[in-house]
């Protein structure tokens, strides 16, 4: 009976476990590494030498510039950098932001405050597979647009945007584009020069690194304030002491993740489809996101007549981790804006899984998902007053 | 979920889950705040709730409140069914966390719905209070 207690982790989009080489590359600038950055005595200098070549890494894998290259806090804080500093640098030039319905909440609730602060903010809607349209795009586009963020891939059902047409769009209109590729990294190749990406959000938890430890790309030459204020750290641009440790962890991490992109997103593709061909079996289920543009490791069902929390209870009863857009699984008891604004109707919103692949994932457990996914779902359709007589078995 | 072990044995083992076909008072209510569902089937037989099942669609505290609801309510008159009140269901299944308060209201609120439909079968009053 080992293989059924041994647990089960499918939620790689919510965050990774470490890998044990990043792990490695982190432990000497905890221990004895441990000298401030912006010290001039040589375990400072060890410790700004560490970060500056994990920013040269950072600008390989996107095509950019190591000077381009600033680390944050996170995913969160560089998409606030980004969206809040493009908006009050710019202020004088417009105040109008475009972005879409399906992003982040990092992306969404800062659009949002800044409406508060007087800028006007478009929300792009997206089709059933929850893709953006670079003609509604190209319609938002006014005199006074100043920035557009729209996400290289979403976390929740992981369609792929049409980010090159996206860029293109953006440059033509002399627009700054700013990208949440917080999902992306390790599963989508990017090139920010060819791609015409402005500023870049990204987040080393979500790809094997450690947590609240990030970076924001700015090309050269653009306008942007800062978000925090104090220290010289990051050439005047991020006040605060650098994460060094985390820093050098996110180096490796990412270094690893791009470096093995090909042949990670083909195991993760067998997985995930896999997956999808037999969830579907499964009676009144439907897939969310788009069929084939979408993150390797990203699944995303809805099963009708059955709530998310009550799925993932079960799931936790088998030692098996994943995650819903149900409302009442969520603290504001709203259910998923991403389902909601790819249509999916109010009433199956609630009975929607997650399950994100990792590198820790492997084909036995897939099947094991398999295995019970169908019996918890027939185990609740047989508690729901919802579920019509056929697909009932007691 | 911070779910007590309570909550916990009666979601994974629901008492009294199911329909009854020849019920004497049915109660469906949905819930507001979430969009969830309840429903509540009894039995009456001398003014006492002989049998009692549920279905719902809803969270793990809506389910375990639905099963410790009706274990609660079963073998009891009328009148003492009516008095059981949300809080009390909570505090039987050892307490439900702040947010989930709201699940346990659908229990009281589809009991209440039950009685009132078999008493309108029965041609009498609903009661209000
Ligand atoms: C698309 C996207 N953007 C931003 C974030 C926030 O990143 P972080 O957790 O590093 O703040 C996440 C993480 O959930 C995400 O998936
Ligand atoms: S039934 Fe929706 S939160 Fe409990």
């Amino acid at each position: 009976m080992t293989i059924e207690n041994k647990a089960i982790y499918m939620d790689n989009s919510a965050t990774t476990p470490i890998r044990k080489e990043v792990v490695e590359e982190m432990l000497p600038y905890i221990t004895e590494n441990f000298g401030n950055p912006s010290s001039i005595y040589e375990i400072g200098k060890i410790s700004k030498h560490a970060i500056d070549k994990v920013r040269k890494k950072v600008a390989n894998v996107l095509g950019a510039e190591e000077s381009e290259i600033y680390f944050t806090s996170g995913g969160t804080e560089s998409d606030n950098w980004a969206i809040k500093g493009i908006a009050f640098a710019n202020r004088s030039k417009g105040k109008h932001i475009i972005t879409s319905s399906i992003e982040h909440h990092a992306v969404l609730h800062t659009c949002a405050w800044l409406e508060g602060q007087g800028f006007e903010v478009t929300y792009l809607p997206v089709d059933k597979y929850g893709m953006v349209s670079s003609e509604e795009l190209k319609k938002a586009i006014r005199d006074d647009t100043i920035l557009i963020s729209i996400m290289l891939a979403n976390n929740e059902i992981g369609t792929i945007q049409p980010v090159d047409e996206i860029g293109k769009i953006a440059k033509e209109n002399r627009i700054y584009f700013h990208t949440d590729a917080v999902q992306a990294i390790g599963h989508v190749p990017i090139d920010v020069k060819k791609m015409n990406i402005d500023l870049l959000s990204l987040s080393g938890h979500k790809f094997e690194g450690p947590k609240s430890c990030g970076a924001l790309y700015i090309r050269k030459g653009t306008k942007i304030d800062p978000l925090l204020h104090g220290g010289a750290q990051e050439r005047k641009r991020r006040a605060g002491t650098e994460n060094v440790p985390a820093i050098v962890g996110l180096g490796k991490a990412i270094e690893l993740a791009t470096a093995e992109i090909e042949e990670s997103n083909k195991t993760l593709l067998e997985l995930r489809e896999r997956l999808i061909k037999n969830l579907l079996i499964i009676p009144k289920t439907h897939l969310n996101g788009h069929p084939t543009q979408r993150l390797a490791n990203n699944v995303n069902v809805t099963f009708e007549y059955i709530e998310g929390e009550s799925l993932l209870l079960l799931l936790n009863a088998k030692r098996i981790f994943a995650s819903t857009g149900s409302a009442c699984n969520s603290s504001s008891l709203e259910p998923s804006h991403v389902l909601t604004a790819c249509g999916v109707p109010h009433e199956i919103v609630h009975g929607s899984l997650r399950l994100s692949l990792g590198r820790i994932n492997s084909k036995k457990d897939v099947d094991r998902v398999l295995e019970v996914l169908p019996e918890i779902v027939q185990k609740l359709r047989n508690m729901s007053p919802l579920t019509p007589k056929e697909y009932r078995t007691i | 979920m911070d779910y007590s072990l309570k909550v916990m044995d009666h979601f994974s083992n629901p008492r009294n889950m199911g329909s009854i076909e020849d019920s004497d008072g049915v109660g469906e209510v949905g819930n507001a705040k979430c969009g969830d569902i309840m429903k509540i089937y009894l039995k009456v037989e001398d003014n006492r709730i002989a049998d009692v099942k549920f279905q719902t669609f809803g969270c793990g505290a809506a389910i375990a409140s639905s099963s410790m609801a009706t274990e609660m309510i079963k073998g009891k008159t009328l009148e003492e069914a009516w008095k059981l009140s949300n809080k009390a269901v909570a505090e039987a299944l050892d307490g439900l966390p702040p947010i989930k308060m709201h699940c346990s209201m659908l229990a009281e609120e589809a009991i209440h719905e039950a009685i009132n439909n078999y008493l309108k079968k029965k041609g009498l009053e609903p009661w209000t209070e």
